[in-house]
């Protein structure tokens, strides 16, 4: 039987198909994928399975990752229904987008993480491309990194963070290690352990930041641990790497929840920003997000815009245009987006009193222990503090 | 892109009446779909490219996954072999589509080949040339093949060749990769146009396709794609562990693909009455583009305009190579203002009742005046 030797050094596949004859049919005995590995399960869906498996009529999902409203029902928020009747009237056609999405979406996204009159979009300072939603948008991030970061590849991720971020990171090339961040003992912040550990971090690697509501802890530092740790980070010489899914969805403002990127911004850090529109306008499976690169110059926003359209074109050549459509049509109408600013606003609002109201109920059940952390912390998670054997 | 005969981009009647309806259904929601399409698509897609009957489909080697476009499919399927297969060479026709070389090295292939394809004399396809660039190729290289309406030079295979091109394959242990771009746009059958890949599979081939409603049900900007992927007899079992490989390849990439534009594809699969009408709009499509491609014939004939015409109608889609030479192509952008790839790609779309004497005028200026 005639193999490359490619495929003989992977042997045991080969005498897997030796057991089934299978017939050469394509000149190979063997099938081209038998040694392929089972992939990790995905825990996040695990849970949605066990979910489902559930028999019991009284069943409750607490693991998914999309909100919900009193009835349990996805909620198609009032001022996205109101866009999309507008864009049906509009009769559009369905051309692709620029491989960096339109203009004017961009021009929304950054002008609102940053503030509508913020200094670098003003001067052309970012480049910004429409990504496919936030992790689409990581993904890009991590690609230009790994390819032109001039630093350290290597990104520092809180402890906990998001399941999905180390293999995105990983996919990209990039290595990745952790700072301590959540605190077990009090369901908090660790900040004298986060300050240590990004002190200890060699200069110039790159750090991510939940901009706010930290997934999955719920937990977020306050404005002046975000200034302190923006004075460490600059002192090490460290590139901010923000990933905010969240913003207006953590306190139900949208200036507030974007406070540490402005911040950082403000005080002369380049960073990479990542947004998505999934949670704080329900597109989720529209895939709708930003990515941007803040930078000290124009001819840099230009020459890293360019690069980042090569990355792109050979991924997916250019982003979809439905939830974008979405995006623009209710940022750029100021009766459109206050309205939305006001969907925002209750679904947070609705969070946090389901976290007021489960603190208080544990309270009534008798429960001794100090429950304050739920409300402490912000988001649509909440780090229960329950073990392994508990949940 | 298709352009209608005003030269304005055109949504499909199909897919705009469906969109009324869609939005304003109860159950219409943006929630995520999960990592590799709903299980609608998944079916309904690769039923499209390998036919109802397919057996492969049937008894589960065969299945499809949504991707995000066609370029998202080449490239999940890319990945997929070279990060976990150790793939390392591939060959695409000399000339294709722009975006096929850098898709594969992203993907992390190391080594780009071109198997002819293009014959500037013949204007048609160098089939000689082809057969023995594949019997060149090393084993194990991954040889990318256009079903149909190949773009840029608008020449397909015949079925007969289709067999060659399947001996060498399977004679030289190549593995086979379908872009299928324009299934319904070629010779407006859908069926059809699917001839060579369903051959293939017949013969039981691997191989990967690469699937785009992009273009057949003009849904470009929606980004709708899908990658299936085809097994070998008696080897089902393989389908969950690469069913898992892909799944980490889109969470790394975009976690899920766009529901909106799956929505629309799904809902025209699965109606017999709404399938109806989406022919009828690739009808409409393809005889426009027929007809101007024997319009411009006509009027080069007619005006005599040195050379041979005749290839104008045996090439097939959206695309042509007209057969002008770079400075031909220069000269005729700058003198007469019709615009076209620096390789002498032309959009035979971009043609309508209103241009196309000019633009018969125009290459017979060029043709006459400018000589390589």
């Amino acid at each position: 039987m005639a193999t490359s030797s490619r495929i003989a050094s992977v042997s045991t596949s080969l005498l897997k198909n030796n057991q089934y004859g299978i017939s050469s049919v394509v000149g190979r005995a063997s099938s081209w994928w038998s040694h392929v590995e089972m992939g990790p399960p995905d825990a996040i869906l695990g849970v949605t399975e066990a979910y489902k498996r559930d028999t019991n009529p009284k069943k409750i999902n607490l693991g998914v990752g999309a909100y919900r409203d009193d009835n349990g029902k996805p909620y198609v928020l009032p001022s996205v229904l109101k866009a999309e009747e507008r864009l049906s009237a509009k009769k559009l056609d369905k051309e692709y987008a620029p491989i960096a999405g339109s203009a004017e979406f961009c021009n929304l996204s950054i002008n609102l993480a940053l503030g509508e009159d913020n200094e670098q979009s003003k001067n052309g300072l970012n480049a910004t491309l429409q990504g496919i939603s936030g992790t689409g948008s990581l993904r890009i991030g991590a690609a230009f990194l790994a390819k032109f970061f001039p630093g350290n590849k290597e990104v520092y991720l809180p402890t906990p963070s998001w399941g999905n971020h180390t293999p995105i990171f990983k996919h990209s090339g990039l290595n990745v290690q952790q700072y301590r961040y959540y605190d077990p003992k009090t369901c908090g912040f660790d900040f004298q352990g986060a300050l240590q550990d990004i002190a200890k971090i060699p200069e110039k690697s790159i750090i991510l930041f939940h901009a706010c509501a930290h997934n999955p802890t719920g937990v977020d530092p306050k404005p002046e641990q975000w200034a302190e740790i923006s004075k460490v980070v600059q002192q090490k010489k460290l590139f901010p790497f923000f990933d905010m899914a969240y913003q207006g969805f953590a306190s139900g403002d949208v200036a507030r929840d974007a406070f540490a990127v402005r911040h950082f911004v403000k005080n002369g850090h380049e960073i990479v920003l990542t947004q998505s529109y999934a949670k704080n306008m329900g597109l989720y499976g529209e895939r709708a997000g930003a990515f941007s690169l803040i930078t000290s110059s124009k001819e840099a926003a230009q020459t890293t815009l360019s690069q980042l359209k090569i990355i792109v074109r050979p991924m997916y050549s250019n982003p979809p245009i439905h939830g974008a459509r979405i995006v623009t049509e209710i940022l750029s109408d100021p009766s459109l987006k206050s309205q939305w600013l006001q969907d925002v606003k209750g679904m947070a609002d609705r969070i946090i009193s389901v976290r007021t109201q489960l603190r208080d109920n544990l309270k009534k059940e008798g429960s001794q222990r100090d429950w304050s952390h739920i409300t402490d912390q912000i988001g649509m998670f909440c780090f229960t503090g329950m073990n392994q054997q508990q949940v | 892109a298709y352009r209608d005969e005003d030269g304005e981009p055109w949504v499909l009647p199909v897919v705009l009446d469906l969109e009324k309806k869609l939005v304003q259904s109860v159950t219409y929601n943006h929630e995520y779909i999960l990592f590799l399409g709903t299980d609608s698509f998944k079916t309904l897609a690769p039923r499209l490219i390998l036919g109802e009957e397919s057996p492969a489909l049937r008894t589960g080697r065969a299945f499809g996954v949504q991707t995000v476009s066609g370029t998202s499919a080449l490239r999940v399927g890319a990945e997929l072999l070279a990060r976990y297969y150790n793939y390392t060479t591939f060959y695409i026709s000399d000339p294709t589509w722009d975006n096929h070389e850098l898709t594969f090295l992203y993907a992390g292939f190391s080594t780009s080949r071109k198997y002819r394809y293009w014959d500037p004399v013949k204007r048609g396809v160098d089939f000689e040339g082809l057969i023995e660039d594949l019997r060149e190729a090393p084993e194990n290289s991954v040889i990318v093949l256009q079903l149909c309406a190949h773009n840029p030079t608008g020449c397909d295979l015949t079925k007969k060749q289709w067999t060659e091109v399947a001996d060498v394959m399977q004679e030289r242990k190549l593995f086979t990769f379908f872009d299928a771009a324009y299934q319904g746009l070629a010779s407006g059958n859908l069926e059809e146009d699917a001839w060579a890949v369903r051959y293939f599979a017949d013969r039981g081939f691997e191989m990967l396709i690469a699937q785009t409603f992009s273009k057949n049900m003009g849904l470009y900007g929606e980004r709708i794609g899908c990658l299936t992927v085809v097994l070998a007899k008696g080897r089902s079992e393989d389908a969950t562990n690469i069913l898992s490989q892909l799944t980490l390849i889109a969470r790394a990439t975009y976690i899920s693909p766009p529901k909106y534009g799956a929505e629309i594809v799904t809902a025209v699969l699965s109606d017999p009455e709404l399938m109806e009408e989406w022919k009828k709009c690739l009808r409409v499509m393809v005889d426009r583009v027929l007809s101007m491609r024997s319009g411009l014939r006509e009027r080069l004939e007619k005006m005599e305009t040195p050379g041979d015409w005749e290839y104008i109608t045996n090439q097939i889609g959206m695309f042509s190579f007209l057969g002008l030479t770079p400075r031909q192509v220069e000269y005729i952008r700058i003198k007469h203002h019709v615009h076209m790839l620096s390789n002498g790609r032309a959009n035979m779309c971009g043609l309508n009742d209103k241009n196309i004497d000019k633009v018969a005028e125009a290459i017979h200026d060029t043709v006459t005046k400018v000589h390589d």
